[in-house]
């Protein structure tokens, strides 16, 4: 009997936009035996209260992540190089609109 | 272990879009260094122990995660964390998604004999979305390598519990109120504070699910007040049926704390915010004003507001009835377990129906690609 259950319908990670001029974001996973099955039952279970106007569904096993951990030294390169953010300037007080 | 469900897209609790824009709008006077702050600390004990590519020593990582903790920041799927920190997870979210699996049963039996097309269509909406939330947590389990289809076996083989509430019948209507009221009702003092619980995707969950258990509540409430306003039989009925829900409700709660040996662990993990006795007491001053309101007698004769306090006073559950419930001698339990094995049994053509036809499409679609 185990062997049935474990004849299992593949991880699907869901995204849902909320409204147009949104992202989609990730709101969690499912199970699914194909895309088609995926997309309904995404439907049935993280929008039925309205909460989104478009649903993307991934095959868990296709998706790359970056890093195992956050104080991975993945993200170093972005970590010294302050001059990307705007407050790095030093710009007089009576300089308009900028 | 497998690779589990994943999530994307975050930072430290947070939507990454979020945690972008507090790196962005750092403060003026830290213009010249990126100075560390809650979104970069992690950084800082990564320069303290090891910018190598290999793994930091395991005291190394147990200090990460202790100062994540600590800093009251989310623990997410893919950082490492205490065996006993991620069993303790999986026992108490399986559990979780179980209770509300197991909870759609006392309620499902009364769709088809609801009074009214109205009464139908909310109690069909209240119990879908206990499947819901079943699938929400179980999602959330699986972020911890726990794989759904074992988790069910599991509750199956009773190797895994659900909550003691659900073992208890629905003799009449006004059950089903009482029920959204007081059962919901303890859900949601439960559940509010597990919304900032330590691990993100049990959190997140939660947040999702306690939005939809105030319609639950409202929905249970307003049965009763509807039932009370009708017939004299009416009104006996829903007094019946608080009479006989209150104390399994407040024994949802679990054993008081000075019994509840494992909660002391899961409070300094943050898995937990409040004691077993706290939230019992919070539910109590919660749900009397609004007993008032319905005009109902909570059926406990030591129940009484205690001015010193500032809270109400209560009596003590029946432990003995819920440590027989919990091993499995409720009233209900054989039924609820058997009831769940059967339809999982017999909709196992559908799954393998499923599988089969997906398996299909597949080759056709390749076939049809080669052609």
């Amino acid at each position: 009997m185990s062997d049935t259950i474990k004849g299992d319908w593949p991880l699907y990670e869901v995204f849902v936009r909320g409204k147009r001029g949104l992202n989609h974001v990730h709101v969690g996973s499912l199970h699914a035996a194909d895309d088609q099955m995926a997309l309904t039952h995404a439907r049935d279970l993280y929008t039925r209260r309205n909460e989104g106007v478009s649903i993307w569904v991934v095959r868990s096993e296709h998706i790359a992540a970056s890093t195992r951990d956050e104080k991975d030294p993945f993200f170093e390169p972005s970590a010294d190089k302050v001059y990307r953010h705007p407050t790095f300037y030093d710009i007089p007080d009576d300089v308009p609109h900028i | 272990m497998r690779f589990g469900a994943q999530e994307f897209f975050r930072g430290p609790g947070q939507p990454f879009t979020i945690t972008f824009g507090h790196r962005v709008l750092l403060p003026r006077e830290n213009h010249v260094t990126l100075e560390p702050n809650e979104w970069s600390v992690g950084k800082l004990v990564s320069m303290a122990t090891t910018h190598s590519a290999e793994a930091p020593d395991r005291d190394g990582l147990q200090e990460h995660f202790d100062a994540t903790i600590a800093r009251d920041q989310r623990i997410e799927p893919r950082d490492w964390m205490p065996d006993g920190y991620r069993k303790t997870l999986i026992r108490q979210i399986a559990q979780h998604a179980h209770s509300e699996i197991i909870g759609m049963q006392p309620e499902g039996e009364w769709i088809t004999k609801a009074p009214s097309l109205r009464r139908k269509a909310i109690l069909f909406a209240k119990v879908q979305d206990e499947a819901g939330h079943g699938l929400y947590l179980y999602s959330a389990a699986e972020t911890l390598g726990a794989d759904r289809a074992d988790l069910t076996t599991r509750l199956i083989e009773g190797r895994q519990k659900y909550s003691s509430i659900f073992n208890y019948p629905t003799l009449s209507f006004a059950d089903v109120g009482v029920i959204g009221w007081f059962v919901d009702g303890a859900a949601i003092c439960n559940q509010v504070p597990l919304c900032r619980s330590s691990y993100g995707p049990y959190a997140r969950a939660m947040v999702r699910i306690c939005k939809e258990e105030s319609f639950h509540q409202r929905q249970g409430y307003e049965l009763l007040l509807t039932m009370m306003r009708g017939t004299d039989a009416q009104r006996a009925m829903v007094q019946d049926a608080v009479d006989r829900w209150w104390w399994p409700s407040l024994m949802m709660f679990g054993p008081p704390d000075d019994a509840s040996p494992n909660s002391a662990q899961s409070m300094a993990w943050k898995i937990k915010r409040h004691s077993n006795d706290e939230l019992r007491q919070r539910f109590v001053d919660m749900t009397v004003p609004q007993a008032d309101k319905l005009g109902v007698r909570l059926p406990d004769p030591e129940l009484r507001w205690n001015e010193a306090r500032g809270r109400h006073d209560f009596g003590t559950p029946d432990w003995d009835e819920l440590k027989r419930v919990i091993t499995g001698n409720g009233p209900c339990n054989d039924r609820r377990m058997e009831r769940r094995r059967t339809a999982h049994e017999e909709g196992a053509w559908v799954r393998e129906a499923a599988t089969a036809h997906a398996a299909k499409q597949a080759a056709r679609a390749k076939d049809g690609a080669a052609a």
